[in-house]
């Protein structure tokens, strides 16, 4: 069916919206048999996305299904989930394991695809009575293994095996479906070392000569640019350049990925306040033991009163600061905040000496779901500061202030313009911009002098997003709050904030003005990616 | 996107069926007609009516103490035992000391004070390490301490005549008359008698002020931790709360009211009982506050009222109008059918609370 002009993979004109909110415009994307390409691209760039509506995921379909339209050997395909996806050929490796942790290599390799020999039950009551061939089963998950390029105990039980092993399971599992025609592979060397990371890129080599496509996805460019005969960057839902491996380079493709249209002024408000204030926090050899976010060894200055913005790629260790520093995962370091060293690990005496924290976990850590916008705004003032507490009895015991708390709702609601029914809602009814804005309430509400802001734009709306920052931007200016504000997305930091740490590899890679150029910031970024 | 999702249809009938909640409608349904009914077939509705107040009066404490535990998100009380052994221990040392009458009982509640601290304290502790799977353990540590009370009832030296096997002059007796000491203390206290109908005023009273200061104290800063604590753990931990703390204070709180709920069920039920019956008191009161509209992460003091009545009105009018009808003694199995049914069907609905 495939002749030589038809690409095996062709995606025309894919777009993509949550609810409004376009993720991906007008994507092309099409590969040859054998091709390996590197997608690339900032978080959020819709990657991810791209890659689900590709391999049929459910949660494209409940959204509202995409725009355009997918070829495979030239033929028109919708998959309606993952299976209709592997049985066309396609084969995904998550960056999350799925894998059965009590189940052996081979097992995990073959699971449900076992070969089988008949028996006498199965002959009367079907094939769900077959006996699992375990020979064949050995020689089959080995033929897989060996098709890699490493070494890996197919009798090994997967909770005991290192991280990588576990990888190259899932590759495995892959590469053992005989029909597999184009494998993605989402982020695979994150959890590699150097040199298992080396074996991988072999084996996608190895691949690619026996004729599997693969679409290859990392922050690490240098691999990209190894093993890859095409790299596509990818930015704010656009391809925004395409090229062969051979002529490009890693500085020019940082700079696709970060730079948008260069902007000439970036920095805060268009005035760049060169404060040269005292410094308000110090931060000294932190670690934090922050799983997926591990800081290693980072050492900061905050200047009183200004926007201190942490930027760097997920993993990196940039969300692991304002948790680590306000005691919600284990953290080791110094951390001094107007001349006095702050205890770690102790959530308490950080709200104590007036930090506050907005979480970048806004449903686990940020808001009582079931509880009324009142509790959750004021209940941290409540039980840190004893506000909104009205004495009875002689002052014998304090009840909750009712009144209080509904009247500082009520001005956080109209300030940050909130959308509810009334304060009494529960927070779970929100939309997450709003739920988003309760959050800064809640923080707002502590009066605090330093304010952690992990986040703020999170799976919000473009309109509550210019909102939420433009609250945080005049909180600072009217009440004179330092605050620190962690994000993912660099451009937001520009915008917002007057220096920039770039965290990369658990440690700061770099402190830049707000106005450095995006090239800077993206050198900074992908420096020591580990 | 985010008005619209629960304004409140006052008013209409299907609004006041979600807020009041259809299975507790039709408990409550079936509870009026089973009062309705009982005249018809012979049985006496006044002394039914008198004998609901009396068992709400009995229980109405040992349901309360399911409330602290529920708002600190460690789930419905399987360990009551614990608690009413505490209370046990201070009923029977209280006898064994010479206390009769009133002060009996004053001083029972005193005695049982500390090793409800003790017992809490040790339970709360363990409760804390093995967060997410409270109630089995719970109803383990329930298990386990009955069964080790009932050797201790026996062991423990005993002496006080009331109370020690007739033969041997040692070892617990199953069951202790209470006449003579804190015999229907608390009912007795204004307590009101029209025809019939009696009612123990001052049990009442004493479950009101208790149920008045556990609603106080779910008000004050401690308490709306707890209620954080249990809505949303994480949440309260990044608010500088030590979560283990509020959720020992919790089960403290709820062993404590279990001890001082036995010896008011005590009071009005006339006996102490000992050995294997804390075993079949803690799954009354779960289904109790469970039919009243609580959930295993949400309880009020209107849960426990409602609660009260309806589980109780039902496992006495039941069986009453059943025997009646068919000559038959079922009281028991219908007892068993109802509470067990409540239980497993409220653990089936986890979060959804009706006010």
């Amino acid at each position: 069916m495939s002749n030589e002009n038809t690409p095996l993979l062709e995606m025309k004109n894919i777009s993509k919206d949550f609810f409004g909110n376009q993720v991906l415009t007008d994507i092309n994307l099409s590969l040859q048999e054998g091709e390996v390409i590197g997608l690339v691209g900032e978080n959020g760039a819709g990657k991810s996305t791209l890659m689900r509506i590709l391999f049929g995921a459910d949660m494209i379909r409940e959204t509202g299904g995409y725009g355009g339209e997918i070829r495979l050997n030239g033929e028109p395909v919708n998959f309606s989930s993952p299976f209709d996806a592997i049985a066309a050929g396609i084969g995904m490796v998550h960056q999350e394991f799925s894998l059965i942790p009590g189940f052996t290599t081979k097992e995990n390799i073959l699971l449900n695809r076992e070969p089988k020999k008949g028996n006498i039950a199965s002959v009367l009551f079907g094939d769900r009575l077959d006996i699992v061939n375990r020979p064949a089963m050995d020689d089959q998950a080995k033929k897989a293994i060996e098709m890699m390029g490493v070494e890996i105990d197919r009798n090994m039980i997967i909770s005991d095996m290192p991280v990588g092993h576990k990888q190259f399971t899932e590759i495995a599992r892959e590469l053992s479906k005989e029909n597999l025609k184009l494998l993605i592979l989402d982020e695979p060397t994150a959890v590699l070392t150097e040199r298992e990371a080396e074996a991988l890129l072999e084996s996608i080599r190895g691949m690619s000569r026996r004729g599997i496509a693969v679409i290859f996805i990392t922050h690490r460019l240098q691999e990209i640019l190894a093993v890859c005969n095409r790299v596509v960057v990818m930015r704010d839902g656009f391809v925004v350049h395409e090229s062969p491996a051979q002529d490009t380079n890693v500085p020019e493709i940082t700079r696709w990925m970060v730079g948008r249209e260069v902007k000439t002024v970036a920095a805060s408000d268009g005035q760049t306040k060169d404060k040269e204030g005292e410094t308000i926090l110090k931060v000294e050899k932190l670690w934090v033991d922050m799983p997926g976010e591990i800081v290693r060894n980072v050492n900061l200055e905050v200047k009183e009163g200004e926007i201190f913005g942490i930027g760097g790629l997920a993993g990196q260790g940039k969300l692991g600061i304002p948790n680590g520093i306000m005691g919600l995962y284990q953290a080791g370091g110094r951390v001094t905040f107007e001349g006095k060293e702050i205890p770690l690990n102790s959530p308490r005496k950080c709200l104590d000496a007036s930090f506050a924290f907005v979480s970048e976990d806004r449903r686990g850590v940020g808001l009582l779901l079931d509880e009324s916008l009142e509790w959750n705004v004021a209940f941290p003032a409540m039980q840190i500061q004893n506000r909104f507490l009205k004495p009875a009895l002689g002052g014998l015991i304090r009840f909750r202030d009712e009144k209080a708390i509904q009247e500082i709702t009520q001005k956080y609601i109209d300030e940050l313009a909130i959308k509810c029914t009334s304060s009494r809602q529960k927070a779970r009814e929100l939309s997450g911009g709003n739920q988003q804005k309760v959050c800064l309430a809640k923080a707002f509400a502590l009066s605090p002098r330093l304010l952690f802001v992990s986040e703020p734009t999170r799976g919000i709306d473009v309109g509550a997003k210019a909102l939420v920052l433009e609250a945080l931007k005049q909180f600072n200016r009217e009440n004179h709050v330092t605050i620190v504000i962690v994000s993912s997305e660099l451009e937001e930091l520009r915008t917002s904030c007057d220096r920039i740490a770039i965290v990369s590899g658990g440690k700061v890679a770099g402190i830049l003005p707000a106005s450095s150029s995006v090239e800077e910031f993206g050198t900074l970024m992908l420096s020591q990616v580990r | 996107m985010n008005e619209t999702v629960t304004v409140k249809e006052k008013g209409s009938i299907s609004g006041f069926v979600k807020s009041f909640g259809l299975p507790r409608l039709i408990i409550a349904a079936f509870l009026i007609v089973l009062l309705i009914l009982s005249p018809f077939v012979g049985a006496d509705l006044p002394s039914q009516i008198t004998n609901i107040i009396a068992r709400f009066s009995w229980n109405g404490i040992l349901v309360l103490s399911m409330v602290p535990m529920v708002h600190s998100g460690c789930g419905l009380n399987f360990g009551l035992p614990l608690g009413i052994i505490s209370g046990l221990l201070g009923a029977t040392l209280s006898i064994e000391f010479g206390f009769t009458g009133g002060l009996s009982f004053v001083v029972a509640i005193l005695i049982a004070t500390p090793f409800a601290l003790l017992l809490g304290s040790i339970y709360g502790w363990l409760l804390n390490r093995i967060k997410g799977g409270e109630m089995m353990i719970a109803t383990y540590v329930g298990f386990s301490s009955v069964s080790f009370m009932c050797m201790m009832w026996l062991i423990l030296p005993y002496k006080s005549p009331t109370m020690v096997w007739g033969l041997s002059g040692k070892g617990l007796r199953t069951t202790i008359s209470l006449e003579g000491y804190y015999n229907q203390v608390l009912a007795d206290f204004l307590r009101i008698s029209i025809g019939k109908l009696t009612i123990p005023v001052g049990t009442l009273l004493f479950f009101a002020i208790l149920a008045l200061a556990i609603w106080a104290f779910l008000r004050t800063k401690t308490g709306t931790a707890m209620t954080a604590v249990g809505s949303n753990p994480s949440f309260a931990r990044a608010a500088g709360i030590n979560v283990d703390k509020i959720r020992l204070l919790s089960v403290i709180m709820s062993t404590w009211l279990g001890a001082v709920g036995i010896l008011v069920y005590e009071q009005g039920f006339g006996f102490i009982q000992l050995y294997m019956a804390p075993f079949y008191m803690a799954l009354p009161a779960v289904s109790a506050i469970l039919i009243g509209g609580a959930s295993v992460n949400k309880a009020s003091i209107t849960n426990v009222i409602i609660g009260t009545i309806l589980f109780q009105g039902i496992v006495t009018m039941t069986p009453t109008v059943m025997n009646n009808l068919i000559k038959m003694d079922m009281s028991e199995v219908i007892r068993i059918i109802v509470s067990q049914g409540m239980i497993l069907y409220a653990l089936t609905r986890k979060t959804e609370v009706s006010k």
